[in-house]
């Protein structure tokens, strides 16, 4: 089966489906891949590492089209390229058939099986190919590149010879993966990072990476929504979420919004009133510009400067970093072809059993398979009731036992000296003493050396040849060969158990 | 022919030799002296018996002196690291071969006299020397059995088995009783046989019903056994020498035992009574894990190890089995040599003996000053980049911390999932020894390598 990889189109975006390292694992999987002569350039690939990894260079974008039975892509389709499409083909690209009805009619229309990677449900076994989350990561993170390039300080702070420089403070709002690599970026910069979140689940999350969860005092309300998405609040939660941000507005010098709620737009939470307040210089990153903006004043694709604080409404973030965001976004693809290509022959099969194929196919043979059937998991499963706390029974451990062991101990042996003749005593002292000094020794060996001890107890157990050789002068021919015998099958014990001993002490060396 | 002062001297001199021997062990530099003194004391031992108490015979036993070192020295020089506990287990059943051997020809001798309360102690020490010696021979067989796979791994239980233990026991008591009073009449060998055949069976059940992974602690118990055993001898026939050695032994065997249960969290008791989670306790409900593994190739494994600033290997028996041992060393050294701080990281109980996987690393020529116990480095996990578990299992579970109705709840694990990256080295999905599934697997950060440990870590190197 051929894949075809496309040139993108669309203005500014610099991604590529795939890359040369990529396409060495596609070929692995059977797959033949072809791409459109200078598809990779603004990802800074080149034609040439494409063709070393095995790639067909095709000049014109209508013949890839043409010959190829698999199209991956990054955006949708556009006019042009819809028109390509034929029958029997299959396009994998981000296709949002939420946002765009009339693309999902016509891809139905021309017969072609396209696979949406927005739509993979978001279940633990489908991460390696969420392409959303690889974007958002990068997203998260180019959303503080573009903030330090606009901010006109340190992130960290510094005592110089000229100075103490305080650390800048930046409030993340949203941990999702945006968010938290946001936090990331900015805590490896060295500013102090504050998060907050609707979702009480991600505390833990953002404490893990040193950054500060502003708490609201508000404690019955859950943010958490379907497929590990937040949703909307009530009014009185907003109204306290609202005042929190007016403070922190005040104090911070960098905001990143990531706040989405899907299939609605997204809630405007930094009001103009609160830019007002911000200090000159400051920068607000308004990562869901897109979807109309977490800040009233963001202008989607575009820097303003409002009162003094930079405004950045970029939707292009992945884009910006091409290189790093194609490789994930193929090294994503090439899972979903792993899943959907079991035998690794090369070919594909649209197994719609399958929870994650099912959810991405939105259309194929004709028809519209859009949308899915919910999905059986969430990414977090919904909170379970809290247990009753157990009555923990703290069970004392029970004095009874050791006292009856050593009243016992000394009762057997008081009935032991009462009867026994002196000589047995003695040995019997002899005993008890070397049982301490064998336990002091012991604990003393190096835990390393326990098969050493081992075998060189082995060998020193072996001491019971003396035995054998009280007896061996025996008049007895029985007791005689009994005894030789003995001897021989110590003396195996002595020096084996010394000779690999001193092997296995041979060995260990610094 | 030199005197019986002469000899206790000697005795004794050989005692303190054995106790340097053990002393040594402390560090593996003072072991090998320690090696000599054992040596030293053990021939100072021979020769003043030698000379001092053998009266006729000599050729003969010179001739069996020979024909043993001979054995054992082939022995020793032949056997492979991976096979050590096997070795030491046939080791045990000579032992207690020969203090059954002994305790018979004892109890045949017709030159020695006793009367009254001391015929009867000397019947006793007979009587328990026999016993334990039996149970160490047949026990030691099985377990040289099941170490080296001729005898199935899995735990034998039969129905009532406690009942049948139980029953071995008072048999055995009562024919002692049988015995001390027929031995007052001038028989008693054949309640001392039945007793023998009694404790062989028992010996052998004992090790039957016990499972691969606590096999460590059955290795250590003979150990501690062959211990005792001599000690019994040594009553028997009063000498100090045999008694202070073998209590040295025994309760040499005794500590490893405790720290190796100690090492799985289980009491002695419940080990001997035999089969990892079978021996009562319910079995975990939460045994299915959802989830998927991550699997990674050589290839990606070789560039996160050589991007990682901490290592660190977690060797189990799976590596024994693999022979994995000197390509693990290999690697090691192409990491060491890039600057990478590579550790190992060692569980009491990984492998079938105390140490075993000590000795197979110092056998691949691995620092020992790298090699580290579980107690040592499980706090330096979180700033591991990429920890290695070479077929290992239930030794990196987590459930034993989180799930209080696992089986293994409880038990000391190496915390590999606190570091960055785990790389599990795996033939299959199977679970370990406890038949515990492995949560670990699941987690986001461990990745599964799957295949022959020695062949994937052949083309790990390879790649490296």
């Amino acid at each position: 089966m051929k894949i075809g990889i496309p040139k993108e189109l669309h203005a500014g975006e610099k991604r590529v489906a795939t890359t040369p390292d990529v396409v060495s694992h596609l070929k692995k999987l059977g797959f033949d891949v072809a791409i459109e002569a200078g598809a990779g350039a603004a990802a800074s690939y080149s034609d040439e590492a494409y063709a070393a990894a095995g790639c067909e260079i095709v000049a014109s974008s209508n013949d890839l089209w043409a010959q190829s039975d698999l199209i991956m892509k990054v955006r949708a389709p556009e006019a042009g390229e819809i028109d390509l499409l034929r029958s029997g083909q299959t396009l994998i690209s981000f296709l949002w058939p939420a946002q765009n009805p009339e693309l999902l009619k016509t891809l139905t229309e021309r017969g072609v099986t396209a696979m949406a990677m927005d739509s993979i449900p978001r279940i633990s076994r489908s991460q390696k190919m969420d392409a959303l989350s690889s974007m958002a990561n990068i997203g998260g993170y180019r959303a503080i590149v573009e903030a330090a390039q606009h901010f006109g300080r340190f992130f960290t702070g510094q005592i110089t010879a000229a100075g103490k420089i305080p650390p800048a403070k930046v409030l993340v709002i949203g941990a999702g993966v945006a968010g938290l690599a946001a936090i990331g970026a900015a805590k490896s910069m060295g500013a102090i990072v504050r998060a907050f979140d609707t979702r009480p689940e991600v505390k833990e999350q953002i404490e893990s990476m040193n950054a500060d969860f502003l708490l609201l005092d508000f404690d019955d309300e859950d943010g958490s929504g379907e497929g590990g998405y937040a949703k909307t609040m009530s009014a009185e939660f907003i109204e306290a979420e609202m005042a929190l941000f007016a403070e922190q507005a005040k104090e911070v010098d960098i905001i990143v919004t990531t706040a989405l709620i899907p299939g609605k737009p997204a809630p405007k939470l930094i009001t103009a009133e609160m830019i007002r307040s911000m200090k000159n210089g400051s920068v607000i990153v308004d990562l869901a510009a897109e979807q109309g903006g977490n800040c009233e004043l963001t202008e989607p694709e575009k820097v303003v400067v409002r009162n003094g604080v930079s405004i950045i409404g970029y939707t292009d973030l992945p884009s910006r970093l091409a290189a790093q965001s194609s490789q994930l976004y193929g090294t994503n693809l090439r899972h979903l072809l792993t899943e959907l290509s079991p035998e690794k022959n090369g070919e594909i099969i649209v197994d719609m059993e399958d929870e994650v194929i099912r959810g991405a196919t939105i259309c194929t043979g004709g028809e519209t398979t859009w949308p899915p059937p919910a999905p059986k998991l969430s990414a977090a499963p919904p909170k379970a009731e809290p247990e009753p706390a157990p009555v923990v029974v703290e069970k004392k451990p029970s004095i009874l036992g050791p006292v009856i062991a050593v009243v016992v101990g000394a009762l057997a042996l008081l009935g032991l000296g009462a009867v026994a003749p002196p000589s047995f005593m003695a040995h019997f002292t002899v005993f008890v003493l070397a049982c301490f000094v064998g336990y002091m020794v012991i604990w003393n060996v190096s835990p390393a050396l326990h098969t050493p001890l081992m075998s060189v107890t082995n060998a020193i157990s072996s001491i019971i040849v003396i035995g054998a050789l009280l007896q061996i002068s025996s008049t007895d021919n029985l007791i005689m060969w009994i005894a030789a015998f003995t001897v021989l099958i110590t003396s195996i014990n002595i020096t084996g158990g010394f000779a690999v001993t001193r092997r296995m002490l041979e060995m260990f060396r610094k | 022919m030199i005197n019986a002062g002469i000899v206790t001297v000697s005795y004794i001199a050989a005692t303190v030799l054995f106790i340097l021997a053990l002393g040594g062990l402390s560090s593996p530099e003072t072991a090998r002296r320690g090696n000599w003194y054992g040596v030293t004391g053990m021939t100072i031992a021979l020769l003043a018996t030698f000379f001092g108490v053998v009266t006729e015979n000599y050729t003969i036993l010179l001739l069996a002196l020979l024909i043993g070192a001979s054995i054992g020295l082939l022995l020793a020089k032949r056997v492979q690291m991976t096979q050590m506990p096997e070795l030491v287990a046939m080791l045990h059943s000579l032992v207690g071969l020969a203090a059954v051997l002994v305790g018979f020809a004892s109890f045949m001798d017709p030159s020695t006299h006793f009367v009254g309360v001391e015929l009867t102690i000397n019947d006793i020490e007979t009587y328990i020397g026999i016993l334990i010696g039996a149970i160490t021979l047949s026990g030691s067989v099985i377990a040289f059995g099941k170490l080296s796979g001729r005898i199935g791994g899995s735990p034998l239980t039969l129905p009532g088995r406690h009942w049948f233990n139980l029953a071995l026991l008072l048999g055995a008591i009562w024919f002692g009783r049988e015995f001390v009073i027929q031995s007052a009449a001038g028989g008693g060998m054949t309640p001392l046989l039945i007793m023998t055949a009694i404790a062989l069976l028992f010996g052998i059940h004992m090790v039957m019903a016990i499972g691969g992974a606590d096999m460590p602690v059955v290795v250590s118990m003979l150990n501690s056994y062959s211990g005792w055993a001599a000690s019994a001898t040594g009553f028997m026939l009063n000498n100090d020498l045999l008694i202070v050695t073998g209590a040295l032994v025994g309760s040499s065997g005794a500590i490893l035992s405790y720290i190796m249960c100690r090492a799985m969290n289980r009491k002695f008791l419940a080990v001997i009574a035999g089969g990892f989670g079978t021996g009562g306790g319910k079995v975990s409900a939460v045994g299915e894990i959802e989830g998927e593994v991550a699997p990674i190739d050589s290839q990606e494994t070789a560039s996160l190890l050589a991007n990682a600033k901490e290592v660190m290997i977690i060797p189990g028996y799976g590596m024994a089995v693999a022979q994995a041992q000197h390509i693990v060393n290999e690697i090691v050294a192409t990491l060491r040599a890039k600057n990478v701080n590579v550790r190992f990281g060692i569980h009491p109980v990984a492998g079938r003996m105390p140490g075993h996987m000590n000795v197979l690393l110092a056998e691949a020529r691995v620092p020992y000053d790298i090699v580290f116990e579980m107690d040592e480095i499980n706090e330096d996990f979180p700033v591991i980049d990429v920890s290695v578990v070479i077929g290992a299992n239930d030794i990196v579970n987590p459930s034993a911390q989180d799930e209080p109705d696992s089986p293994i709840a409880g038990m000391p694990v190496l915390e590999v999932w606190k570091g960055t990256t785990t790389i599990v080295l795996k033939r299959s999905m199977a679970t370990g020894y406890a038949g515990v599934q492995n949560p670990l697997f699941f987690k986001e950060n461990t990745r599964m390598l799957f295949g022959d440990a020695k062949e994937t870590l052949d083309e790990v190197f390879k790649a490296l």
